[in-house]
């Protein structure tokens, strides 16, 4: 099975973010930056797809500037066969990656297209489902266990959903976004950080996919979440209820 | 000049993390507590392929230098489990430079692949009680039988014994007295520890509890021809030859216990509100931990010039062990700050920078003591008489 899974440069997400002082985006310097947590759990089950089906390709795609490249050796390290990076410069909002994702979608053709469920910078949650609503494709949103069938035809899925799990089963090809509970993602071994440094790379200029990539959002304005005050102590249940009534004015 | 690392090792040091993540700072406080090796740890790093890393990729291994060795080496530290995590690897990581450069083939064909894979363990033994730093002076004898040799006498310090089947031994062949030259000889062999002819004898150490350390009673251990590393008599220059990457490797070890122990100590200067502020608020706190951290930062530095120029084929002794040196204070430096940063809870084990402390402390020691540190720079780089 061939499967394309999606990869984003994301601050660690163990790096204090700290916001521009004009509230234009986050400071840059000095922060260090991984593949987004949930597109690693995306590389490690497309892995373990392929280890279990006895072939198969996994090949990672990622829209960003070269720096991005750092990530994909990364990826390519843990064991993924090529990767393509579509160059591109400019913030791009869910709808722009997932009218690109669809062009390389008619490209490369996979079966599968593994995404992680949300990147954790903009936390948007929509890249996946807008790319399903865009190639006419059954998705599975927030996978906690994936199977194929024996044909490799179809899938069936089980979901996180609120309140519990839900089984789904649909028709590849197929997107699919993971969830945290898939699985635990392996660290390269050194043999695979040194295969990793002949394996493709491939650049694509932006401009050379053809998909209307116009900003649809602008951010307006980035602010830290306001810092906690002290609490404050209270000798009495009936001292509490007071203040919530007379000053949180909550109750 | 060049200071920055290329992609692949910024990639391996990385990795390494992420491997090392998954012994959190429990694990070594068990290792520590109970004194079991750490199997998994060192069949995790075994099986992620670092054991190799310096074995030529003719063998099975890497075939990459002492820069990423001494990067990998100092990633373990760094990520807290000190030297019973990189005590229990270090050997796999370089030790077997003799056998690799002066091994007959069928040794190298027959070990090095089993080395790779985590299989066998080997002990380097060397230090003999009577001989202590003077290693030209053992006394441990290797005599010719037919084929092979018969071997006796006593080693001290022998780490790893109990896990290992092999050891790099270094004998006598042509007593003290009846060489020209004191550093002739000696010979190297890849020997067996076969407890039929090797008593190994634990002893009781200050830290590492995890990773034995030994007497070693050797009576009439027989050694095949085969299983002698190159030529009889100059088994000393074998050894010698290792030792700067050696320095170089505990100098890497020493940067990464140091920086792992001033993080635990700024990240509990920053929680620990006393007086109404966080003690990190205190220059009496903050400026040793400062001035450690300059001090590490520097003593990497020359952790990393002394790689290249091995790496490169040049001359590195001044510079290992200047970096052994500076990197053995810098990290014992900062241990003992952190542990005073941490008021009374740093002597309590479950704040893990008492253990970095007594760990630390053995980098003074050995391999080399400092003392014999400064009089090979005073010697050799400052061209003064010999002391000694
Ligand atoms: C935990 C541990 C693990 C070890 N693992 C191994 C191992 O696996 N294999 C192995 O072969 N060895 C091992 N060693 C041995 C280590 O290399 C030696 O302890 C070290 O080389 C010093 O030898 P010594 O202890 O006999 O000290 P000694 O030679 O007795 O020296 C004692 C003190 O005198 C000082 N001194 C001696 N001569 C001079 C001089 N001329 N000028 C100035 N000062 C001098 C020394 O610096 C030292 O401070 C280990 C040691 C320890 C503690």
């Amino acid at each position: 099975m061939k499967t394309l899974v999606t990869v984003k440069r994301v601050p660690d997400p163990e790096t204090t973010i700290r916001v521009k002082p004009d509230g234009s985006g986050i400071v840059t310097d000095n922060i260090k930056y991984v593949i987004n947590p949930f597109d690693e759990i995306a590389i490690e089950e497309a892995l373990r797809i392929k280890e279990k089906q006895g072939g198969g390709e996994v090949v990672l795609v990622s829209i960003g500037g070269k720096s991005v490249t750092e990530q994909l050796r990364t990826g390519l390290a843990m064991g993924a066969d090529r990767a393509i990076l579509v160059l591109c410069e400019q913030p791009l909002d869910s709808l722009a990656v997932a009218k690109l994702l669809t062009k390389l979608v008619e490209k490369e053709t996979p079966e599968l297209v593994l995404m992680g469920k949300q990147a954790i910078d903009d936390d948007s949650n929509q890249a996946g489902q807008m790319l399903a609503a865009l190639l006419e494709w059954p998705q599975a949103t927030f996978a906690s266990k994936i199977d194929f069938a024996a044909d490799q035809k179809s899938a069936t899925v089980i979901r996180e959903v609120d309140g519990g799990l839900e089984t789904i089963g649909f028709a590849l090809p197929a997107i699919i976004t993971t969830d945290l509970r898939l699985n635990e993602p392996r660290y390269a071994s050194l043999p695979g950080i040194m295969k990793a440094r002949k394996k493709e790379i491939k650049e694509i200029p932006v401009a050379d996919l053809g998909a209307d990539i116009t900003p649809r959002l602008t951010v307006v304005k980035m602010a830290p979440p306001p810092k906690k005050e002290a609490g404050k102590k209270v000798e009495t249940v009936q001292a509490l209820l007071d203040l919530l009534h007379t000053e949180a004015k909550v109750i | 000049m060049d200071f920055q690392f290329t992609e692949e090792q910024e990639e391996i040091r990385k990795q390494v993390h992420a491997l090392c993540s998954r012994f959190p700072d429990e694990y070594w406080r068990e290792r520590d507590d109970t004194g079991e090796f750490a199997w998994d740890f060192y069949q995790a790093v075994a099986d992620a392929g670092y054991l190799g890393i310096t074995i030529p990729q003719e063998y099975g291994g890497s075939g990459l230098g002492i820069t990423e060795a001494a990067l990998v080496m100092q990633s373990i530290a760094e990520c807290g489990g000190g030297t019973q995590a990189c005590s229990s690897v270090h050997l796999g990581i370089f030790g077997l430079e003799p056998l690799i450069k002066y091994g007959t083939k069928e040794a190298k064909d027959k070990y090095l692949a089993k080395v790779l894979s985590g299989e066998i363990h080997v002990s380097f033994a060397v230090t003999e009680p009577d001989a202590g730093t003077n290693t030209t002076q053992i006394s441990t004898f290797a005599t010719r039988t037919g084929d092979g040799y018969l071997i006796s006498g006593r080693k001290v310090f022998i780490t790893k014994a109990k896990e290992s089947k092999k050891m790099l031994l270094l004998t006598r062949t042509s007593p003290y007295d009846q060489v020209d030259k004191k550093t002739m000889g000696m010979s190297l062999f890849f020997a067996d520890i076969d407890p039929k002819a090797v008593e190994v004898r634990e002893l009781h150490k200050c830290g590492r509890k995890s990773v034995d350390t030994n007497m070693l009673f050797i009576d009439n251990l027989y050694v095949p021809k085969e299983d002698l590393i190159g030529e009889e008599g100059r088994g000393f220059y074998y050894i010698i030859d290792g030792i700067n990457p050696e320095r170089i490797l505990i100098a890497a070890e020493c940067i990464g216990m140091g920086k792992r122990a001033i993080e635990k100590a700024v990240q509990y200067s920053k929680e620990r509100i006393v007086f109404g502020r966080p003690i990190g608020m205190n220059q009496g706190i903050q400026f040793p931990l400062a001035d450690s951290y300059a001090k590490l930062e520097t003593a990497e530095l020359m952790v990393y010039k002394a790689a290249w120029l091995f790496d490169h084929g040049k001359p590195c002794g001044k510079e290992a062990n200047i970096a052994k040196y500076m990197a053995a204070e810098a990290a014992c430096e900062a241990a003992d700050r952190a542990m005073q940063a941490h008021g009374g809870y740093g002597y309590i084990k479950d704040y893990d920078v008492e253990r970095y402390w007594r760990e630390a402390r053995l980098f003074r020691i050995a391999p080399i003591s400092q003392e014999m540190v400064l009089n090979y720079v005073g010697e050799h780089v400052l061209g003064l008489p010999k002391s000694y």
